[in-house]
């Protein structure tokens, strides 16, 4: 006779207070492979925990994207953004889909040239941009937007001592409604700040003005605040045609688009709320079309979006270490993956999924990670199913920032592989070791022991 | 019509101290003249008293909240559906409203009809897009800032923006006066903890408040509203009698509010009238109240009507209710049996 | 180890406890040891049983056996120890 499938035995007291959190128990559906690779597999191979990236998924959402825009707007363009992930695999299927990059430190511009993208296809963002980084971007006519007035002076003097122009913009911050505004970036719109920078770059004979850039915040859930960013920008734009007589080549819309994950906190899923590529995509090309640019001659649209272009195609697949009752009864799970590679925990209320199939029985469980620290939480508690030591889970959409924000704390970073559109898995980043970490740290003699 | 049974599945079943609208809206449909009903209770949880009313519900079910999903939530009506051919859903909590909206489309194409406001409605009157929502429809409404941190509370005060006392209001439920910041962030904590965020800060309004439970058509026509004051409100800020006025002026506001937004479905508008007589609308509540059994019985039967909708029915708008009815809440203890409770907490069906 | 002596266990999992008032549900597995323990089985042969209708072995199963007492205890659902 064939034995049943061991389920650990539990007891749930009854709720007697209302209303409750739960509700009906809804079923978290098994995650059991990625393209047709079974996690299992995956994990005998690669270990765990492990990060998968589906290289399929990355395309897909990509023209998702693409085409959202592109139907709507004649000239777009994405440029990706290497913080949100810079595993050179995953920079490269975005740059062979057509993206340039888009970078926010020296590091990072160094990595884009590495990855081959040439040098008139990077973005150069953000406030850190040393002398030396910006004249290496001048020499390979980068596009350069402008985030304080330092680093303009900086610009026109590099301007006056060379025999190319440098290509910049500037970095606009405004009131969208969102509050509270992100006004550390860049020249302020409302207070003239804009206006003054844009004058100051027209009076300079040796920077060429080419777009207008802002980026309104992170993770906005509605689209009305693109709408005014846009319609601010193309005023900008329009003023300077009228002034100046100088038509711009570009508006840089920047990113902040939610992906489906749900803010922690948030009554509703993401999955119901984010709006859509199509939803951003109709609120910024209909104001641009609308605007009053002249000759109709539209300027070229960037996007610089990171997160919900890459967060659905990232898995991080997992074992359970231990399952335990906290003092107050309640279950926690330990997982093997903690927040040190999972840093959006602290952001997110992460979709757990089992990696094999479960019965119905749920129980209140908390979920840690492995470190010996009192804030490695995932979840504070979710209703799951009776997962025991050893059982497979999988964290869906943790695409973005959690492979340039992990952490080396405690433990050693894991593998990361990438499985292509055959089906083929890769291995893209080696797990780190002890040595890893230690051939960069020297004793000195008199500490050697 | 006559002599057709309708399925009709309906949740707020939480008859209890702060009472959700199920229950008072059944009231109204079990009083139907035009059609005969089968009554669908909706239940979250076990302890919900409609599930034990039999005379007001024939068979509940329970369902999953909407916050985990409306793919979720659509699963289970599909059982439910498969088994009882619903009619017309109903939803009555505020949480619902959005679910259901979303699911509407595909709830019609199994039969099953929704009367419910468009997504655009129900977006554009978000507490915290009230500012907006007054220009727009012209109306008077306080100011209203979503916040997501409590350090965002204290830039109001600094900036001037809202100063003290002032509303802290959840994003569906929940509303506390607070005298000062250290009131606010008690109040902060204890609505984002429930209803999550964002929390809304509100200007406070000084005044009496009123209220109207009002009925659209979706093309611009009100097919019924009712006036009515709050005689005595609850430490949970709900009504414990309430009374019809004589008040044309709330009338025409409800009118022109439902003619401008061509609001469809159920609406319950909380105003504030102030020492100067002016309506200042302090929330929309994008269902039918639980005092709507008051409307029935001063003479508008709103819930048939809504029903009558739903399936298509032409509705003539209601001309007239009876002025100075009133209500008083009660609580009863009904006396239920262990198994009962046994078959909804196991089974989920009762 | 014994259960409280006027628990109501029904064929569902319901448990009722009507000396608090209280009440649970249980999952298959965790019906069956209970109501080998209102039978008086020991741990020996709740062990026994489980291990030959389950794929699980008996270390394992004595790992989640306690951990499912424990539970029991916290709820208050064990007699007092008559000795």
């Amino acid at each position: 006779m064939e034995k049943k499938v061991f389920e650990r035995p539990v007891i749930k007291k009854l709720s007697a207070g209302m209303p409750a959190k739960f509700g009906l128990q809804v079923r978290h559906e098994p995650v059991t492979q990625i393209d047709g690779v079974p996690i299992k597999t995956l994990m005998e191979e690669y270990g765990s925990p492990l990060f998968v990236y589906s290289e399929k998924k990355i395309r897909q959402t990509y023209k998702e994207a693409c085409r959202a825009f592109s139907s709507r707007y004649p000239n777009v363009l994405f440029a990706w953004s290497y913080k949100t992930n810079y595993l050179n695999a995953v920079c490269n299927v975005f740059h062979q889909e057509g993206a340039w990059a888009e970078v926010v430190s020296g590091f990072e511009y160094q990595k884009a040239l590495v990855n081959g993208v040439s040098g008139d296809q990077i973005i150069f963002n953000g406030p850190d941009k040393s002398k030396e980084e910006l004249e290496l971007a001048v020499q390979n006519r980068s596009l350069i937007h402008i985030d304080h007035f330092d680093e303009l002076y900086d610009l026109i003097e590099i301007g006056e001592n060379s025999n190319i122009k440098p290509k910049v913009a500037i970095r606009v911050n405004m009131d969208t409604g969102i509050y509270p505004a992100w006004d550390r970036f860049g020249f302020n719109y409302e207070n003239g700040e804009a206006w003054d920078a844009l004058h100051r770059i027209m009076h300079a004979d040796n920077l060429e003005l080419l777009g207008l850039h802002t980026h309104i915040g992170t993770y906005i859930m509605g689209t009305e605040p693109y709408k005014i960013a846009a319609s601010k920008l193309a005023e900008l734009a329009i003023g300077l045609s009228s002034k100046f007589d100088h038509q711009l080549q570009y508006i840089d819309i920047g990113g902040g688009f939610a992906s489906k994950n749900t803010l922690k906190g948030v009554y509703y899923p993401g999955t119901d709320t984010a709006p859509s590529f199509e939803d951003y995509a109709d609120a910024i090309t209909s104001v641009l079309i609308k605007a009053n640019f002249r000759h109709n001659k539209l300027p070229l649209l960037i996007l610089e979006t990171g997160r919900a272009l890459i967060d659905d195609a990232g898995y991080l697949a997992g074992t359970v270490i231990a399952t335990k009752r906290l003092a107050n009864g309640q279950r926690a799970t330990i997982l093997d993956a903690g927040v040190n590679l999972l840093f959006t925990s602290f952001w997110y209320d992460h979709d757990i999924r089992p990696a094999k199939p479960m019965s119905d029985q749920t129980e209140e469980t908390a979920f840690f990670g492995p470190l010996c620290m009192n804030i490695d939480v995932i979840r504070k508690n979710m209703m799951y199913p009776l997962l025991k030591k050893g059982d497979p889970y999988v964290i869906q959409r943790v695409g973005a920032y959690n492979n340039t924000q992990w952490l080396q704390f405690i433990t050693l970073r894991p593998n990361v592989v990438m499985i292509d559109e055959k089906g083929e898995t890769h291995l893209i980043r080696k797990k780190e070791t002890l040595q890893t970490l230690n051939k960069m740290e020297s004793v000195p003699d008199h500490l050697k022991i | 019509m006559k002599n057709n049974k309708l399925t009709i599945a309906i949740s707020g079943l939480n008859n209890v101290d702060s009472p959700g609208p199920g229950i008072p809206v059944i009231r109204g449909i079990r009083e139907s003249k035009l059609f005969e009903s089968r009554i669908i209770g909706l239940a979250y949880e076990n302890l919900e008293p409609g599930p034990y009313m039999h005379e007001f519900v024939d068979k509940t079910y329970k369902v999953p909240y909407p916050s985990e999903g409306v793919e979720q939530v659509m699963e289970r009506i599909e059982y439910i559906h498969e088994l009882e051919s619903v009619d017309v859903i109903i939803p009555n909590f505020d949480s619902e409203i959005y679910a259901f909206i979303r699911l509407a489309d595909r709830l019609n194409r199994m039969g099953i009809r929704t009367f419910l406001p468009t997504l655009k409605q129900f977006e554009e009157r978000h507490k915290s897009n009230l500012p907006q929502f007054g220009k727009t429809h012209g109306v008077k409404v306080p100011q209203s800032v979503a916040v997501t941190s409590f350090e965002e509370i204290e830039d109001l005060k600094r900036d001037e923006k809202i100063g003290f006392p002032l509303m802290v209001k959840g994003k569906f439920y929940d509303a506390y006066k607070a005298q000062n910041l250290e009131q606010a962030f008690i109040y902060f904590n204890r609505i984002s903890a429930r209803w999550g965020l964002p929390v809304v800060i509100q200007e406070f309004i000084k005044g009496t408040e009123v209220n109207v439970v009002a009925l659209g058509d979706g093309n611009g026509q009100t097919i019924g509203a009712v006036p009515m004051r709050k005689q005595y409100i609850t430490d949970k800020g709900k009504a414990w009698g309430g009374i019809t006025l004589d008040e044309p002026s709330m009338l025409d506001f409800a009118r022109h509010l439902i003619s401008s937004t061509k609001w469809r479905g159920g609406i319950e508008l909380e105003l504030i009238r102030t020492p100067d007589n002016e309506l200042y609308m302090i929330e929309i509540n994008p269902r039918l109240p639980a005092w709507v059994y008051l409307a029935v019985a001063a003479g508008q039967n709103l819930p048939e009507a809504m029903v009558l909708l739903a399936t298509g029915n032409d509705v003539l708008p209601f001309t007239d209710y009876e002025i100075g009815k009133m209500f008083i809440r009660y609580s009863f203890d009904m006396i239920c049996d262990l198994s009962e409770f046994e078959k909804l907490s196991t089974l989920g069906e009762l | 180890m014994k259960l409280k002596k006027n628990l109501a266990i029904s064929e569902t999992g319901f448990v009722f406890d009507p000396s608090t008032g209280d009440s649970y549900t249980l999952n298959t597995t965790g019906l069956e040891i209970i109501q080998m323990l209102r039978e008086g089985k020991n741990p020996e042969i709740i062990t026994r049983k489980m291990t030959k209708t389950y794929d699980v072995d008996a270390n394992t199963f004595e790992r989640y056996y306690y951990d499912f007492i424990g539970m029991l205890k916290q709820m208050q659902l064990v007699a007092p120890d008559e000795e």
